[in-house]
């Protein structure tokens, strides 16, 4: 046999897909022919294409929901994921394409803003979590608040709010975009989850704020270089109430004694 | 509506589909896909003609990958537990592709899929993931042969009815 003739993986691979230049495909079946393990490689390959499509090919015959309508999505400012990863997504995207990033990074926002949004898709994302919701639980909670309090760089001290009907389920430390941040995951025993992240920034202090994102909604202020986002469930009205509860009980430690 | 747009409603199913397989999480992948359509809309000055198709897939593979690397610090979720919630009733045969894909790091799935599901041609995915053609087609065969290997070990010897 000569080199011409020999198959290699990748052939195989172009041949399934129908990539192969027109001369080889004779080649190619030619090979099969001879080769059973070969044929039976191919015969699987098609066969996991056929289970993808199976799978998933129905959605393209899907109407899409109206959340994806263009003109009502045009008008929002932020995505719910993107938000976070914008200035990376948008380096990455041209870096990947060759398109051009120019005017992508103009979009201004604060530390604050950026961090608020950082705290809603953490939100997003670990309140669905069933088995890892925390790193650290918050039976722990000495050991929780004092490694939390070494990595963000302040002392930390996560609210009590039993009088609202939330146990503190334990937290986790995250990327924030100025630095380590730290999460604490409360849930009441409707199995409702409410999140504080909390970070430092360059902002000294602001008062409560409010912000939605999906389905969520969260309440954010700035205390003493310490920003925190209060998330939870939009539609509960709780919301309100336990940030307010969380507010003034930082405020109140972090007050100038005497 | 303008014929950007237009082209990008066009490509909405197709978003869902991959960013469903991409995913195995249909609330994941559709709010990815609408992030990938905000931001696609914001950069419509960003866009100079060419592949429609392969600008939105880029987007939505970059976004996709930006949320692994948030997620990376969690640890390791079992596949067994993720594919059961994905898993439709007595469709056993989607429910080993979806724990298959599970297998596969995100650049195979992103390939395979790419190529299997959406139909884009070798070269289309390399630019969709920013890496030369060469590197795709391993990918692919490493993605295949991870599949196969999966399904051939798990899955219990067909038995024939007679």
């Amino acid at each position: 046999m000569n080199d011409r003739d020999h198959v290699s993986e990748e052939e195989l691979n172009a041949y399934v897909d129908n990539a192969l230049p027109a001369d080889r495909r004779g080649v190619v079946e030619a090979w099969l022919s001879t080769h059973p393990d070969d044929a039976a490689r191919v015969a699987a390959w098609r066969r996991q294409a056929e289970l993808l499509c199976h799978r998933y090919g129905h959605l393209e015959y899907e109407t899409p929901p109206p959340r994806f309508n263009l003109d009502r999505l045009a008008r929002r400012r932020f995505g719910a994921l993107a938000a976070v990863a914008a200035s990376l997504a948008a380096f990455l995207i041209g870096a990947a394409a060759g398109w051009t990033v120019h005017g992508m990074e103009t979009e201004k926002s604060s530390d604050l803003v950026r961090f608020t949004n950082d705290a809603l898709v953490a939100y997003r994302l670990y309140t669905v979590e069933v088995r890892h919701p925390v790193e650290v639980p918050g039976d722990e909670r000495p050991h929780l608040v004092q490694w939390l309090s070494k990595r963000v760089g302040s002392p930390l001290n996560p609210p009590e709010l039993d009088k609202q009907g939330l146990k503190l389920v334990g937290g986790r430390l995250l990327p924030g975009p100025t630095g380590p941040s730290a999460f604490f995951m409360y849930e009441n025993p409707a199995g409702e989850r409410f999140t504080l992240y909390c970070g430092r920034v360059s902002d000294s202090e602001t008062a409560l704020r409010y912000t939605t994102g999906g389905q969520n909604a969260a309440y954010y202020w700035v205390d003493r270089n310490l920003a925190y986002v209060l998330s939870g469930p939009m539609e509960t009205g709780k919301l309100r109430e336990i940030a307010q509860a969380a507010y003034d009980q930082i405020d109140r430690r972090t007050a100038p004694q005497g | 509506m303008s014929e950007f747009r237009e082209r990008i409603e066009a490509a909405i199913p197709a978003l869902r589909r991959y960013a469903r397989a991409l995913t195995r999480d249909a609330e994941i992948a559709d709010d990815i896909v609408q992030d990938t359509l905000v931001r696609a809309l914001r950069s419509e000055h960003l866009f100079h003609g060419g592949d429609m198709r392969a600008w939105l897939y880029t987007i939505l593979t970059n976004l996709n990958r930006n949320r692994l690397r948030t997620l990376a610090r969690r640890p390791v979720v079992s596949p067994i537990k993720d594919t059961d919630a994905t898993a439709s009733g007595p469709d056993s045969g989607g429910r080993d592709i979806v724990r298959a894909l599970e297998m596969l790091t995100e650049e195979q799935r992103s390939a395979l899929l790419l190529v299997v599901l959406e139909s884009l041609t070798y070269r289309e995915v390399s630019e969709v993931q920013g890496v030369p053609i060469g590197t795709v087609m391993s990918r692919l065969a490493r993605a295949r042969n991870e599949i196969k290997a999966y399904l051939d070990g798990e899955r219990p010897a067909l038995r024939r009815v007679k």
